[in-house]
């Protein structure tokens, strides 16, 4: 199988989520997907820009894609769900020929020729298949419960994202499962984190993401499984937060679902990042046989 | 030819932006036209009078109305020249409400189309000639689709009134929905005890055939003579025989089959009676779980039968029935709830619909009226009732409201204090809808007298927390969210069309909306009757109904049908088809595309074939007219000459007003 697409890390994966850049690069050369990055790529806008003006987020967002298409890539993957939010939105504004002059006099250049967009998540699950994966799979993760928690905006907006149920999402459930892990059903798989909230109002994050956390420690969860930078940033970095203001003592890990993907395809611990994390997932690893 | 011209200004309907007098004014200059006149309302009383009082006093052969859409009142226009001495068929109307002062506001340009319209109609009406209806014979007996409440409703009436009476079930049993409900709203009371006197009565009437476990698979025929095929599904057990003893129920080792009639809640034996009071109280096979069907062996259903009645090799029987009319009352289906992914319906043991409550609390139902978590069997102490599931969600593609689920909620949280005294009830609402006689009454006696919290606003989620679940809705009149604790919840789930309703309805030649409910001939005015002659509907097939609509439903297509059985001939409408003989080449290509079988091939004296119009049978579309290469078939007042002279009169030079 090859597979050859456009690859836009986003601003998390050169920074806080580097781990996720580096697991989602080597899974992907392991299922044969090659990922050609885009040359001088720039921030989607991330949140503050479409809260400022829809235009310039837009043509932001768009400038990557007619990039991409400049150097022959139909489509674009991100494992970041915030920067596919921006992009899948970018890519619709330019497709009206209304609103497409408005980008394009921003951009100083056409923007009849844009790639389209999509998670790496979703390339893993349509173009690889489950049944790929299992064959692919050296070190099964058995005996190990995981949580998937795909957070609110992966699958949000439906008419936008166009993958997977808006509700009760399966893609990185059946990816787990055909590692051979134990799934979880998460209830709250597809509830906010607290998102950036973290910098103006840390009570909300340690609020909702401490909700989380009791749910998944309710079910006996020893790994949560994240797509997204932020969520994991929330659930891992800020668990001592959490805990302080919620007077709970969790130490879940929570990784990123290329990390554990990748160590089933029998990568090194090194190769996917996992000293990056924050509460330690190696011994939980270790006891279950996958390190 | 002498034609008068009648303008309506029906109030202020069309008057408001059509000059009604300047199009009565000019319509004198068309051919042939003797008189005009322009009036308030044509079809009151002094309205038609005045049609009647000048078509005496100008002699006149014909009469155009300019009014609304014949749909509302050509049946009324045509009794008048009637009463006059005209012809019924010497009337045209040209429809200036609906097709013009309804749809545009430009009084110029509206008057100019109203008048075009008028010329069309006259012209038409130049063309037209008397025509005269032919009698045929009723057969007398009804087909009644569907044994829930409004089926036996209408059923048992057609049989008190001395009518042979068909009623095609698809269950084993009828009853319907009303048979798996514990008490009805606002009076409480014991819904199969007062539905179950009634589905005796209809086993035992004299004039009542009952084919339950049965399917209609044809229908073929017109008012007041239809052939009816009835599938009779195999049930694997003679029904002459079967006594409902039991004793096969008793002994059958086969017990996981899914119990439909306890909604899923409970499993029952691969041969079964559904419930205690079912009618017919037979017992059949699900073939599905059946030991013998499946594998081969077993047969201990047959060596206990104490009257020999099983019989594994039976198959299924059609069966054909002359009736004179149909009375659809099939009824709807509960909403799958499980596409509500964030309530985790389906997947959470405790999380349950509205009818599975409704069964839990059923005496005869499997926990003996007993309310007990299916989880773990447990007394639930606090029920949260989730209201619109399924209802006004566009987002499921359920944007209309069901109508009911507001008042059975109000019930069985009234319902849930009376079983367990110490337990605490929230209902999730987004308006209450109780409009009906003591409903509303009856809402505020569980909120007031039996403290049931009700919380307005919509449940976002439903998850698991330990061994209870955490109801998250918001709260739109406090303005916050809200979190309840609850041992049980119960989802309201709204009403769907029945299953396979869309294609029953193309059976009976019936139009259906865009969610499969069936459609009345008239939202208003004829609220069982159909488009098609001698078909009536009753019930929830309509669309959501409660149990005292549903009766009197059954009851008014009950009426319809005795006022079509009171007459012994039928009159059949002359607008349709006729083969001019002298033309017709014997192609048959009219036969090929008559959507309703009405043409048959027959030879003439000298051998050569020819196309007959079954006059009874055309519903008179048209279709074959415009089919014949010939133009030897066609359609009595919608003649081709008729049509060109419409077409001609809107040619003619536009006039100014």
């Amino acid at each position: 199988m090859s597979i050859s697409v456009g690859y836009y890390p986003g601003c998390s994966g050169s920074g806080t989520s580097v781990e996720y850049d580096k697991s989602t690069r080597a899974v992907c050369k392991k299922l044969g997907i090659e990922l050609n990055d885009i040359d001088d790529w720039s921030c989607c806008g991330s949140t503050p820009a479409h809260t400022v003006n829809h235009t310039l987020s837009a043509a932001l967002s768009a400038r990557n894609l007619v990039l991409a298409a400049k150097q022959g890539q139909e489509e674009v993957v991100t494992p970041c769900p915030s920067c596919l939010a921006n992009l899948r939105t970018a890519s619709r504004k330019i497709e009206d020929e209304t609103y497409r002059p408005k980008v394009e006099a921003l951009l100083d250049e056409s923007c009849e020729k844009a790639a389209t967009v999509a998670s790496t998540l979703q390339l893993i699950v349509e173009k690889v298949g489950m049944d790929a994966i299992k064959k692919a799979v050296v070190k099964p993760l058995k005996d190990l419960n995981v949580a998937c928690y795909y957070g609110c905006i992966m699958n949000r907006p439906p008419e936008l994202m166009q993958f997977d149920d808006s509700e009760n999402p399966m893609a990185m459930d059946n990816i787990m499962e055909a590692c051979g892990a134990t799934v979880l059903p998460f209830p709250l798989k597809v509830e906010c984190c607290g998102a950036a909230g973290g910098m103006p109002r840390k009570d909300l994050v340690t609020e909702l993401s401490g909700r989380l956390l009791d749910v998944a420690a309710s079910l006996n969860t020893e790994i949560i499984v994240t797509a997204c930078p932020l969520c994991q940033m929330n659930l891992d970095l800020r668990q001592g937060q959490v805990n302080r203001a919620n007077g709970t003592s969790y130490d879940i890990p929570v990784v990123y679902f290329t990390q554990l993907l990748g160590l089933a395809l029998g990568l090194s611990a090194e190769e996917v990042g996992l000293s990056k994390l924050v509460v330690d997932p190696t011994p939980r690893l270790r006891f279950a046989g996958v390190l | 030819m002498r034609i008068g011209v009648f303008v309506c200004h029906c109030g202020s309907n069309i008057a408001a932006t059509v000059d009604c007098p300047a199009v009565a004014e000019q319509a004198k200059k068309l051919q042939d036209v003797v008189f005009t006149t322009d009036t308030m309302y044509t079809c009151s009383e002094p309205g038609q009078n005045e049609i009647i009082e000048a078509i005496k006093e100008h002699k006149l052969d014909g009469v155009v109305v300019a009014s609304c859409s014949p749909r509302m009142h050509e049946a009324t226009f045509r009794r008048a020249l009637e009463r006059a001495g005209l012809n019924r068929y010497m009337l045209e109307m040209a429809n200036i409400r609906e097709h013009v002062s309804w749809i545009g506001k430009n009084k110029e340009r509206n008057t100019v189309k109203a008048f075009e319209l008028v010329s069309i109609a006259v012209a038409k009406l130049r063309n037209d000639q008397p025509l005269y209806a032919n009698k045929f014979d009723v057969t007398k007996r009804v087909l009644v689709i569907g044994g829930g409440v409004a089926g036996i409703q209408a059923a048992l009436d057609c049989a008190d009134a001395g009518y042979q009476v068909v009623m095609v079930e698809r269950e084993q049993s009828i009853g319907g929905k009303m048979a798996k409900i514990d008490k009805t709203f606002p009076t409480v009371d014991c819904s199969s005890c007062i539905l179950g006197p009634k589905m005796v009565d209809v086993s035992q009437h004299e004039n009542i055939t009952l084919y339950a476990m049965s399917e209609v698979e044809k229908i073929e025929g017109y008012v007041g003579n239809f052939d009816v095929q009835v599938r009779k599904k195999a049930t694997y057990v003679n029904w002459d025989n079967c006594t409902g003893c039991g004793a096969c129920m008793e002994k059958c080792p086969s017990k996981k089959n899914v119990d439909k009639f306890n909604e899923g809640i409970s499993t029952c034996t691969s041969i079964n009676i559904p419930f205690p009071q079912a009618i017919p109280k037979k017992a059949a096979i699900n073939p599905e779980g059946c030991l013998m069907l499946q594998k081969g062996k077993c047969g201990v259903c047959a060596k206990i039968c104490p009257t020999k009645c099983i019989d594994f090799e039976q198959k299924d029987e059609i069966v054909t029935e002359k009736v004179g009319a149909v009375i659809a009352a099939t009824g709807y289906d509960m909403f799958d709830h499980s596409v509500y992914k964030q309530y985790g319906a389906g997947q959470y043991p405790d999380v349950i619909t509205s009818l599975q409550y409704e069964r839990l609390m059923n005496a005869s139902g499997p926990t003996g009226g007993h309310i007990k978590r299916p989880s773990d069997g447990k007394e639930p102490k606090k029920v949260v009732f989730v209201q619109c599931v399924g209802s006004r969600d566009p987002a499921v593609g359920r944007p209309y409201c069901s109508g009911f689920c507001c008042m059975y909620t109000a019930k069985q949280a009234i319902l849930t204090k009376d079983h367990i005294p110490d337990s605490d009830s929230y209902v999730f609402y987004m308006d209450i809808r109780s409009p009906g006689k003591g409903y509303d009454e009856f809402t505020r006696r569980a909120q007031e007298q039996y403290g049931v919290q009700y919380l307005r606003g919509r449940v976002s989620m439903i998850y698991p927390k330990g061994d209870r679940y955490i109801v998250r809705g918001s709260d739109t009149l406090a303005g916050t969210q809200v979190e309840v604790e609850a041992d049980l919840v119960v989802l309201a789930v709204g009403a769907e069309s029945a299953k396979n309703a869309p294609a029953l309805a193309e059976k009976m030649r019936i139009s259906y909306d865009s969610y499969g409910f069936f459609m009345e001939a008239h939202p208003k005015l004829k609220p069982v009757e159909t488009n098609t002659a001698g078909v009536y509907l009753a019930g929830s097939c309509l669309g959501p109904r409660d149990i005292p609509t549903s009766v009197g439903q059954g009851s008014a297509a009950a009426a319809k049908v005795m006022t079509l059985f009171s007459k012994d001939k039928l009159e059949s409408d002359p607008q349709v088809s006729r083969v001019n003989t002298s033309r017709c080449v014997g192609c048959m290509k009219c036969a090929a595309t008559c959507p309703f079988g009405a043409i048959k091939e027959v030879t003439d004296r000298a051998g050569n074939v020819k196309a007959e119009v079954i006059e009874t049978v055309c519903q008179g579309c048209g279709i074959c007219t415009v089919t014949c290469p010939q133009g030897a078939i066609q359609l009595q007042h919608f003649t081709d000459n008729q049509i060109l002279a419409e077409v001609n009169a809107l040619c003619q030079a536009q006039v100014d007003f």
